[in-house]
Order: structure tokens, then sequence, then C-alpha cells
């Protein structure tokens, strides 16, 4: 079986599930049989000349059957795009591609930390960590109240900036509490958001001594690991730098260097 | 029942299915992509350039998309000579297309020393020469804004190989025909046409640069119009064959090119966003040559219909 395709897949459905938070789904059984959690899909949103010119990366946000879940908020010409797609659509997508979270080692409990739509990794994540019987607490941060979208996750402790829902605060704050107090043994953190928060989550993990896995987002050209485009700096052995899109985008957070 | 189309065309004694090619630093090394397109369906693969030794490239970021077009900041990064011999090489061998190697170096010994361990390998069809390098012995001007320096680089090497050297000119000058029409005196086999332009963007929240070098190589189909004029004017300034290469993004922009006076024509960027453009467009140029009665592609190939004798090129070359 090839482990990624390139295909044309037809559209479901595409709505706005929470504020300028859209869930995009689409049928490809080729990826989906495949498939792993925290791995990405390189989707051209329109053909050249009536959009922008590269493929834009997204994290699998699920997968059901033959159906493809995606979570994006709009930032900018090419989500927009994406966002106005419609039952019957086509898009053009190259998938699934990069590395995935690792959920086969004996940790036993799951902490997910996630910023804004970085939850989008993390239903399939859930599902699989599920399968595993691992026990699951997910720490998921938002701008407000309308910007909340938290299905397919479990355990959810919210928070939210200007305290409209959950916690007020920094994800990060919630997630240091609960360390405080909670069981942390035999435990491992998946986060994925902003920059300024997994470097936070870096910081506690190595505080308390957890494992930690990140996914990371980058400009990319390619997607395939043949542009050189999208480099992370690596903290210690030979190369100083790993490519997002082939060597990650999932990657301990110990062996990176998060500027 | 169609005749049938001859695509094919030579170099020396290097035969080339047809006029389709991969550009350097789109492709990889050439092995990445081949679960995704059926590579013996293009002329050939260039490989990303290689170095002496294994270069990181540059910090990011590296990539900004700007309206048609990307700009680029790498740096050249690649796993260096050895490496590439001993674990690409292999791979590429078992590839149903040619390999051209491309080479960049920091000074003429060095492109020489690489070359000179590149011949004793089994599998490459010839090289291309990243000459938009900095010659660090010479006060860091790029070799390929220098037309003596230029002329020395292609003349070294040229007394090297046998095998097909092509030399990618940089874009980035007055008068490219001056530069080809000196690595031609030089004794290289063709001209690549050419390399990225310098470009830049700016983020103007941050006020800072899209790529952290500040300028970037500026490439996609917004250079199209740029790269044909620097293609027509070094078709009317040489003899040697002519890779045309610069944003070519469908069929028709390829055909535009053969007929400026390309011989073949390289994809780049376009790679990025239909991995599979370059088979596209070969079975493209055969259909136009079907509906066209053209019977060898070669009949394309300068066809324009351009009176010369008036135009200001006249005064260039």
């Amino acid at each position: 079986m090839k482990s990624r395709v390139h295909k044309i897949c037809e559209v479901i459905s595409c709505n706005e599930i929470a504020e300028n938070t859209f869930l995009l789904k689409f049928i490809c059984p080729d990826i989906a049989q495949i498939a792993k959690p925290g791995q990405f899909l390189n989707i051209l949103v329109s053909n050249y000349g009536t959009g922008p010119l590269l493929r834009r990366p997204f994290s699998i946000s699920n997968v059901d059957n033959d159906k493809i879940e995606l979570i994006f908020s709009v930032v900018g010409s090419g989500t927009k795009i994406l966002s106005q797609k419609r039952t019957g659509n086509e898009i053009d997508v190259i998938g699934p591609l990069g590395n995935h979270f690792s959920i086969d080692d004996s940790f036993e409990a799951a902490f997910i930390v996630a910023g804004g739509v970085g939850i989008a990794p993390f239903p399939f994540l859930t599902s699989k960590l599920k399968e595993k019987n691992k026990t699951i607490k997910t720490f998921a941060g938002f701008r407000n109240a309308k910007s909340i979208y938290i299905k397919g996750l479990v355990n959810v402790l919210l928070s939210t900036d200007d305290g409209s829902q959950g916690f007020k605060g920094k994800v990060t704050e919630l997630f240091v509490e609960e360390l405080k107090d909670g069981k942390k043994a035999k435990a491992k953190i998946f986060a994925c958001g902003p920059v300024a928060m997994l470097k936070e989550v870096g910081r506690v993990a190595k505080d308390f001594g957890i494992l930690c896995e990140v996914s990371l987002e980058n400009y990319m050209a390619c997607g395939l690991g043949v542009c050189q485009g999208c480099p992370v700096e690596l903290s210690n052995g030979n190369a100083k730098y790993a490519l997002v899109c082939k060597d990650g985008p999932v990657f301990d957070i110990n062996n990176i260097i998060l500027h | 029942m169609p005749l049938r189309i001859r695509t094919s065309f030579k170099i020396r004694n290097v035969e080339f299915r047809n006029r389709v090619f991969v550009a350097s630093g789109t492709f990889g090394y050439g092995d990445e992509l081949s679960d995704i397109v059926n590579l013996s369906n293009i002329g050939g693969i260039f490989t990303k350039s290689i170095t002496m030794r294994p270069r990181a490239g540059n910090i990011p970021p590296r990539i900004a998309e700007t309206s048609h077009g990307v700009l680029n900041s790498i740096g050249l990064a690649n796993i260096g000579l050895s490496a590439f011999i001993n674990n690409k090489l292999p791979v590429l061998r078992k590839i149903d297309t040619k390999i051209i190697v491309n080479i960049a170096g920091n000074c003429i010994e060095e492109y020489c020393e690489i070359l000179t361990k590149l011949e004793d390998e089994e599998g490459i069809s010839g090289y291309e020469i990243n000459v938009s390098c900095p010659n660090v012995k010479e006060g860091g001007v790029n070799f390929g804004m220098e037309q003596e320096m230029l002329f020395k680089l292609t003349s070294e090497l040229r007394k090297l190989t046998e095998k097909p050297l092509i030399i990618k000119l940089t874009p980035n000058v007055t008068y490219i025909s001056k530069f080809a029409r000196a690595v031609e005196m030089a004794g290289a086999d063709a001209i690549s046409v050419a390399n990225s332009y310098i470009g830049m963007a700016v983020d103007i929240k941050t006020r800072k640069p899209k790529v952290s070098t500040v300028t970037g190589g500026f490439s996609g189909p917004a250079i199209k119009p740029l790269a044909l004029a620097k293609v027509y004017e070094v078709a009317n300034a040489v003899k040697i064959p002519i890779f045309g290469i610069g944003g070519i993004s469908c069929t028709d922009d390829a055909i535009e090119f053969l007929i400026v006076g390309a011989s073949a024509v390289q994809i780049g960027t376009m790679n990025f966003v239909n991995p599979n453009i370059s088979e596209e467009i070969a079975r493209g140029i055969e259909e136009y040559a079907e509906k066209n009665n053209i019977l060898d592609i070669s009949e394309l190939i300068g066809s324009i219909k351009a009176d010369i004798r008036n135009s200001v090129l006249r005064n260039w070359i």
C-alpha cells in the first residue's frame, strides 16, 4: 500500500462550527485507510490562477470510515477559499504526509494541550488513544466562548482569554495547576498551538519530567521534503535543522528549539 | 493511426526522451517523489545543488508566497557530495530517467573537485553548473555576474568531462547574452536560462523581510515573461541548446519557450503545486504537435515569427 497519494476528492460539507473556525469533510478512502494522528494533508485550495499558488498544509482532524475531517481557521486567502467549499466541490489533496504522534509507548495518561485551532489534530488522536485504553485529559484554550469547539475531545478543561467561559487566562496556566495537584506518573503530553504556548508547555514538561510531543506548523512550499523550505532548529545531534513537513510535523519538544 | 511524433533530442551523445525536465531544487535529489510521479515520462531530473560539504541552509523563514510567485532563501541546504554519492546515486540509478547533477562551489577548484569525483560514478547523464554562488577567493562576486570568471570556470570544467556540461545562468545581469556567449566560447554544451530573480517581500505588520536573508530568489508564474525575454535574447546570441526555465505552469507556457528558442524546458516552482505537472506538459506538447502537424518537436524551436533586423536586440549582440 502506498504511504501517500495525490487525489482529487469530493467535499461532503464545510460548515462554520465556531467563530472563524470551519469543519470541512471530504471523501478519500485511500487516505482514510492509512492516515495516522498527527499527519497532515497538503491541499490545493483552487486551480492555479484562481487563488494562491502554493498548496496549504492542514492537520487531519479526524477519520470516519472513508471520510476525512479538517478543522481550520480563516487566516488568509487560501483558507478563505477553502472555507467557501460546498457539497460536491472538489479539492486536490496530497497526503497523508509527515510523521505522527507516538502512542505505542508505555505511557498510561495522555495530557492534550491545545491553543485555539491547535485542537485540529486532537479528535483523531483522542479516538486512537481511546482504542489503546489510555486515560485522557484535555486542556483547550480559546479566545472567547464563541470560538470554542471541542467535539471529539474528552475530559476537557477550558480556558478563554476573556474569561467568557472556563478559566480566565492561558491554557498553560490551567495545565500547570492540574499538574501541581494531579497524578503525572507515566504521563505524556501532546500539544499543538501558537509557538509561545508550545514553548511554555515545553518548559512545564521539563519541570515536571513528562514526555512531550508537539505538532508544529510552518510555511511550506512543497510539503514533500524536497524544497527545504520549512526548517525547525534541532537542539542536538549532527544536523542543525529538521524539516517540519518530512521529519515532523510532530517532534519531541526536547529535540527542537522554538523561536 | 497517428504518426509517431519525435520528441527526443540529443546533447553530445546523450539522448533525452523528451524536452521537459524538472528544475534543480524543486525535485529534491530525484528519488523522493518517485511514488507519486511517473519519472519515465519526462526528459530528466536536475538534482538539487550538490556542494562539497553538507550545508544546513539559511535560518528560517525561507519561503514566502507573493502574487503568482514564491520567494525563497534556502541557502543551498543539501547533504553534501559524499552522502549524495553513497546514499542517493545508488537509488537514482534505478530510476528510469536521465539524472543531471547540479553542482555549486565557492571557488573554481571546488567546482572542479566535485565534478572530478562525480566522473567516477555511474548513472550521471550530465552536469548543470549553478553559477549563482559567490566566489569566496575573489571577493565574493557571483561567478555568474562576471564574464571572465564565468569563462574561466566553464573552461576548467570542460577539460574534466566528456558528458554534457550545462551552465545555469543568472538573470540578474544587464545583458545575459554576453554571459551566454562567454560560456559557449568556453565549451559549454548547453545553457540553462535562467536561475531565480532577486526579489523581496516585507511583512507590513512587523516591518520585517519575509525571508531571513532580506532578499531571496523569486520564481513562479510571475517571472515567466521576464524569463522568456532572457531566453529569446540568449537564443539570438548562441548556437548551443538552451534549457528555458522560469514560471512555466502549463503546456502553452512551455511551447512559448520552445518557440522563442529553447531546445527544452525545466519546470520549477509548479512542481510544488502539482508534482505531476512535468509529465502533463510533456504529453501536452505532443498533443500540440499532433494538432499542428509537427512531426519533430525540433521544428518548433526558435520558430518565432519576429523580424529582429530592426530590433533593439541587434545592438546587444
